[in-house]
C-alpha cells in the first residue's frame, strides 16, 4: 500500500523559504496570507498491505531518515489507489 | 599521524582537505563512501565540503547513512578525532555526533566570502594553536549554514566551552553566531568555514594552518 509522508519545519523553527514565498504572494496581489510554511511530500509505495504495519514502517523511516526530528515534524497518511 | 579523508559522491573539497592534512605533516589515506571500514591506524577522519548525494532530502542526510557511516560513528565513539567542514559538518549533525541542525541561510542566498571568526574555545586540539580570543579570517561557501538548536543545548554548548568559533558578523542567521562546535570530548569538530581554503597567504589568508597544526601536534610525543 502507499503512504504519504508530509515533512515540515517545526512550528518554532524559522522558515526563511516560506517567508520568501509569502512576500512573493503579497507582491502578486494576494492579500491576507498571514504565514507560509514550506515542506516536502514523500510518497512511499510499500509491499506491506496491513495499514497499521505500513504506518509503523513509515514512522520508523521518518525517525531514521526522512525527517530530521531536531527541526522537522512529520505526518503520515495512507494513499488510496 | 594518519588522516582518512572521506569522499562521497558530490564531495568537492576532499582533495583540498587531503592537501591540508599533508602539509601539516600527516599521512593521508583517501576513503570512498562505499567502503565499510576505515584503514587500520587512522587517527583522524576528515569529512569534506561539497554536495554529498546532491544534497538530496537534506544536506548530509544520505551521506550520514552511507556504507562508511557506521565506521565513522564507531571511530568517534571510541574517542577518535573527526573534523567535519561545511557539508562535513552537516553530515556530523545528521549522524547525531554533534547536536543541532543547519537550516537554509536566513537571507536565502548562497554566501561565499572570507569571514572574520572569533576563536571562542582554545580548549581543544583543533583550536589550541590559536591565541585566546583570537580573530581569524577563513572563507565560507554555503547555502545551508544557519545553525539552530534548542535553548538548553545552546546554553550547554556555551557553558561547556564547546562553541569553537563564532562569526564576527553573522552571514547566515546562525543561533548565537555559531560557526563551529565541539563534541563533549572535544575530539569532534564541525564547522561551516573552510580552514583548508586558508593555508597560504596567496589564498587570502593562512589562518587555517593552525587548526591542522594543532591537530597534528596532539600526536607528537612529549
Amino acid at each position: 500500500m502507499k503512504m504519504r509522508v508530509i515533512v515540515t519545519l517545526k512550528s518554532g523553527v524559522l522558515d526563511p523559504q516560506g517567508e520568501a514565498v509569502r512576500h512573493a504572494l503579497g507582491s502578486l496581489g494576494f492579500e491576507g496570507v498571514n504565514k507560509v510554511r514550506q515542506g516536502k511530500m514523500i510518497e512511499l509505495d510499500l509491499t506491506e498491505t496491513d495499514p497499521v504495519r505500513a504506518e509503523e514502517q513509515a514512522r520508523q523511516m521518518c525517525e531514521k531518515l526522512l525527517a530530521n526530528t531536531a527541526i522537522e515534524s512529520y505526518s503520515l497518511e495512507p494513499v488510496q489507489g | 599521524m594518519k588522516a582518512a579523508v572521506i569522499t562521497f559522491p558530490g564531495s568537492n573539497c576532499d582533495r583540498d582537505l587531503a592537501v591540508a592534512f599533508e602539509q601539516a605533516g600527516a599521512e593521508v589515506v583517501r576513503v570512498w563512501h562505499k567502503d565499510t571500514a576505515l584503514p587500520a591506524g587512522v587517527d583522524v577522519v576528515g569529512l569534506p565540503g561539497g554536495f554529498s548525494y546532491g544534497d538530496y532530502l537534506r544536506c548530509g542526510a544520505i551521506a550520514a547513512h552511507s556504507p562508511i557511516g557506521s565506521a565513522i560513528a564507531a571511530h568517534a565513539q571510541a574517542g577518535g578525532y573527526v573534523l567535519g567542514i561545511c557539508n562535513g559538518f552537516q553530515v556530523l549533525l545528521e549522524m547525531g555526533l554533534l547536536p543541532g541542525a543547519l537550516l537554509r541561510n536566513a537571507g536565502l542566498k548562497f554566501v561565499c566570502k572570507p569571514v572574520a571568526l572569533n576563536v571562542t574555545s582554545v580548549e581543544s586540539d583543533f583550536t589550541s594553536e590559536y591565541g585566546a580570543d583570537a580573530q581569524i579570517t577563513i572563507p565560507v561557501a554555503h547555502h545551508d549554514g544557519n545553525y539552530t538548536t534548542d535553548a538548553d543545548t545552546l546554553a550547554r554548548l556555551r557553558g561547556e566551552g564547546r562553541v569553537a568559533f563564532t562569526y564576527a558578523q553573522n552571514p547566515n542567521g546562525s543561533d548565537g553566531d555559531i560557526a563551529g562546535i565541539l563534541s563533549e570530548n572535544r575530539r569532534v569538530l564541525g564547522m561551516m568555514p573552510h580552514p583548508e581554503r586558508a593555508l597560504d597567504a596567496a589564498q587570502g589568508s593562512a589562518d587555517g594552518r593552525a587548526l591542522f597544526a594543532g591537530l597534528i601536534g596532539a600526536f607528537v610525543p612529549g
